[in-house]
């Protein structure tokens, strides 16, 4: 399964209804078995259908256990490679396994400020109702993105 | 009262807006409205009420999930938007709204301004020409793309990025506008009802918690409907696990356009594909090795096919004599390579990277090496599992290209969706001339609020607006900003407007649960739960849709090839399957999801057949062929189809809109070689 869950890591997110994976996967395919009918682990949650997995990575990614990796498209891929980040937060850090052994180490920002510290109106200016009908954003006037290009160019003006 | 599966609870809520999906879209509708709901508070004391409800979570929803390795589009201050208009008319082969594109090259940076102070880390480029991460850069002093920093351009309209986060930073910026209680994540939004006083105007919209046994219905004055395009409605050339493994995000159902034809908005060229020539199996992004790294792609036998078959370019003008040919042309000089049987395709990163290294430090080839894998590991990390299983290092062993399974969409190099009105200051037409308009719809480009489709009050943004391809992650965000406003104003100019259902709550909720009715009533009929004559499982379902899809309408088993007899047959079977929709079986909540994910899909393949039936050329030679009509036929089809659907007859009209050009293209074009 293109995701796959450590049962020796997995806590289950200690009993909450919902876990970390569930709450991220873009496909819902991440499920937690309570009491283990569906796959003989309690309380561990699994990947319920691998066939719809993108390999995105998010669940990987947000795993506090770090006990999701993958094991890539079975009918495609030969076995023996891994692809697993650490995920901080203002980096990532890949370990990158051939199936022939050799190894790679990759770092790369992935945000310049803290996580939560976001002020999405700070500095921006309260626009009035009267421009409503006008062309642009209302940070047109403050976030210098707005090209107005050369009137020239509208052949039907 | 929590519902049962066998009776499930109707939550209803009255909403100003509602905001359906949450990709960048939505994120970016999110966060304009919320600014100009607060004028309006502040002026006039009326508060709008709005709601986004996401099928996912918001932090990892959409295209986007899993981040990018570059922002596609920003225009920066040295291009001009009709530049930009043009390069999208020009790769979608002439027939796009230059009101659309030209109105999102204008608006479409101060997005990207906004992502960088928000925290995206953005590639620059120093007073020596030397690059330097995102967050490098900020720690070196360089200037943000706002005041004067150089980004470095992997191609004229793209510029690279540590995207990683992109989503989690945009959706970060877009809750915190709105405030948790305006965001219900996990609903899917499968119906969209409209007006009992007006079928032609939207009410509201419904959907199920895909973790309770919840059916939620909201009434609403202006809706959002940006929920993606269409992935999985061919068979995939991976038909296993690999089968998630699609190009474009597998979560793209189809819902934007199966939902909005069924409301009775008109949508535009349907018959508009993407085929892209992506790293095989894997479909890692291909762009930062041509742009970048400046590798070229060649047949098994070293040639450069885009050099040895170029005079193909020629069977196509004025569209082949572009400086840079659109994608399908591209692709239809590859597919001649393999179809002559000298593939495999590969990318020769091999050359590439030895070339980069004469002129590099050690240092300096490390930081290449770094970036090449960042590039897939930003957002294709399953390019990079292919690789290691493989034992594929670039600068060692080429890796093979090729054509994937068709996709639609209407944001990145694709221009499926929505026919919406636009902006009003471009000269754009105000009347049409063809004969064959259902008389109810409207004349000409614009009427009245910018992204409005033609039904009242239902707005789209991303890969919903059609007819104005290549705004990609950055302008799906700007466009969901322009159309917010309208959304906006749209509300304070129809105070007395109260909506009301054309259908009863009961008919509503019944409709949805419809799929686990089915399988509740007849699951013990027989001793295997998905063997049984009364239901047909989502899973297989999709399987049969792929299944006539590739084999009819121009899949990869036919070399995209198709004409009016397999398209008649097509017509034949897609009507059938969308009769066996109706007993669509689910099992648990999350076959719910898959079983109106499916239904979604077939109404938008079906779209997609029909247009390509109606349209009698080949307007994208190597996305698609009409091998009846192997030809762009100028005269008669430099225009747009569009379409509307009739959801108590179950049946589609086509028709001709006249497309007008509101920049001049022939700065595209060298001269016209004889042919």
């Amino acid at each position: 399964m293109p995701t796959f869950v450590r049962t020796e890591k997995c806590d289950g997110c200690k009993g909450q209804d919902k876990t970390a994976c569930m709450y991220i996967c873009p496909h819902n395919l991440m499920k937690l078995d309570k009491d283990g009918s569906e796959t003989g682990h309690a309380m561990k949650a699994f990947n319920q259908e691998p066939e719809q997995c993108w390999e995105c990575y998010s669940c990987v990614k947000i795993c506090p256990q770090g006990a999701i990796e993958c094991r890539h498209y079975a009918d495609i891929v030969p076995l023996g490679g891994s692809v697993q980040p650490l995920r901080g937060s203002d980096s990532i850090m890949w370990t990158i396994k051939f199936r022939n052994g050799t190894l790679k180490r990759f770092k790369f920002p992935i945000r310049t400020t803290a996580e939560g510290s976001i002020d999405p109106f700070g500095g921006k200016p309260m626009p009035k109702v009267a421009d409503l009908s006008a062309d642009g954003v209302f940070t047109k006037a403050v976030m210098g993105g707005y090209r107005a290009g050369n009137p020239a160019e509208l052949i039907r003006k | 009262m929590a519902g049962t599966f066998e009776a499930p609870e109707v939550v209803q809520e009255d909403l100003d807006i509602l905001l359906i999906g949450g990709g960048m879209a939505c994120c970016g509708t999110a966060y304009e409205i919320v600014r100009w709901a607060d004028a309006v508070k502040a002026e006039t004391g009326r508060e709008l009420k709005i709601k986004m409800v996401d099928k996912a979570a918001v932090d990892r929803s959409g295209a986007v999930a899993q981040g990018l390795s570059a922002i596609n589009t920003y225009i920066g201050p040295d291009l001009d938007p009709a530049d930009y208009a043009r390069m999208v008319s020009n790769d979608l082969m002439g027939i796009t709204r230059d009101d659309l594109t030209y109105d999102l090259g204008r608006n479409v940076d101060d997005s990207v301004h906004l992502f960088e102070e928000w925290g995206l880390p953005i590639w620059k480029t120093d007073a020596d020409g030397v690059r330097h991460d995102g967050a490098e850069a900020q720690k070196e002093g360089i200037p943000a793309l706002k005041d004067g920093g150089k980004p470095v351009r992997s191609g004229k309209w793209q510029i690279m990025i540590n995207g990683e986060s992109y989503k989690w930073i945009v959706a970060e910026a877009a809750k915190k506008a709105l405030g948790l209680d305006r965001i219900q994540e996990r609903v899917f939004i499968v119906h969209l009802i409209n007006d009992k006083n007006d079928p032609t105007r939207i009410a509201g919209a419904a959907g199920f918690s895909v973790r309770e046994n919840k059916i939620y219905i909201y009434k609403a004055k202006a809706v959002m409907l940006a929920a993606g395009g269409c992935v999985n409605l061919f068979r995939p050339r991976s038909v296993g696990e690999g089968s998630g493994r699609a190009w474009y995000p597998v979560w793209n159902a189809g819902s934007t356009y199966a939902m909005a034809a069924e409301a009775g908005a008109e949508l535009t060229m349907m018959e508009n594909r993407f085929v892209p020539a992506r790293f095989k199996d894997g479909y890692g992004p291909v762009g930062a090795w041509f742009l970048l790294f400046k590798a070229k792609a060649i047949n098994a036998y070293g040639e450069d096919y885009m050099v040895k078959n170029k005079e193909m370019l020629n069977d196509y003008p004025p569209y082949g004599q572009a400086a840079v040919p659109a994608s399908c042309l591209r692709n239809h000089l590859m597919l001649k390579e393999m179809k002559d049987g000298h593939g495999p395709i590969y990318m020769d990163t091999v050359s590439a990277l030895a070339k980069l290294r004469e002129t590099l430090t050690p240092k300096e080839v490390k930081h290449l090496e770094s970036e090449a894998w960042e590039d897939f590991l930003d957002m294709c990390i399953g390019q990079c599992g292919i690789w290691v299983g493989e034992n594929i290092e670039p600068e060692k062993k080429m890796s093979e290209l090729m054509p994937t399974e068709p996709y639609l969409l209407g944001s990145h190099s694709g221009c499926c969706g929505i026919w919406v009105s636009g902006p009003t200051d471009l000269g754009a037409p105000t009347s049409e001339e063809y004969d064959g308009i259902p008389a109810h719809l409207p004349s000409g480009w614009s009427w009245g609020y910018r992204s409005m489709t033609t039904v009242k009050g239902l707005f789209t943004a991303g890969d919903g607006v059609g007819a104005s391809g290549h705004k990609f992650s950055s302008g799906s965000h700007a466009e969901g900003r322009l159309a917010a406003k309208a959304m906006v104003k749209y509300c304070l100019d129809n105070p007395d407007v109260k909506p009301e259902f054309d259908e009863t709550t009961e008919q509503i909720a019944e409709t949805i649960w419809k799929p686990v009715r089915n399988f509740l009533q007849h699951k013990d009929y027989t001793t295997a739960i998905d063997v049984n004559p009364h239901y047909i499982t989502p899973k297989m379902l999709q399987m049969r849709l792929q299944k006539i899809m590739d084999e009819y309408v121009a899949g990869c088993s036919t070399y995209y090839n198709t004409n009016d007899k397999m398209l008649g047959v097509a017509e034949e079977k897609l009507e059938l399957l969308k009769e066996d929709s109706w007993k669509m079986r689910a099992k648990d909540l999350h076959e719910l999801l898959r079983a109106w994910e499916n239904y979604h899909r077939i109404l938008t393949a079906e779209a997609h057949m029909k247009h390509i039936l109606f349209r009698e050329e080949s307007r994208y030679p190597g996305f698609y062929y009409r091998t009846d009509k192997n030809f762009v036929d100028e005269k008669n089809w430099h225009c747009f189809v569009n379409s509307i659907y009739d959801k108590k007859s179950h049946q589609w009209t086509c028709f001709k809109r006249k497309h007008i050009d509101l920049v001049d293209k022939s700065k595209l074009f060298k001269a016209a070689a004889p042919h």
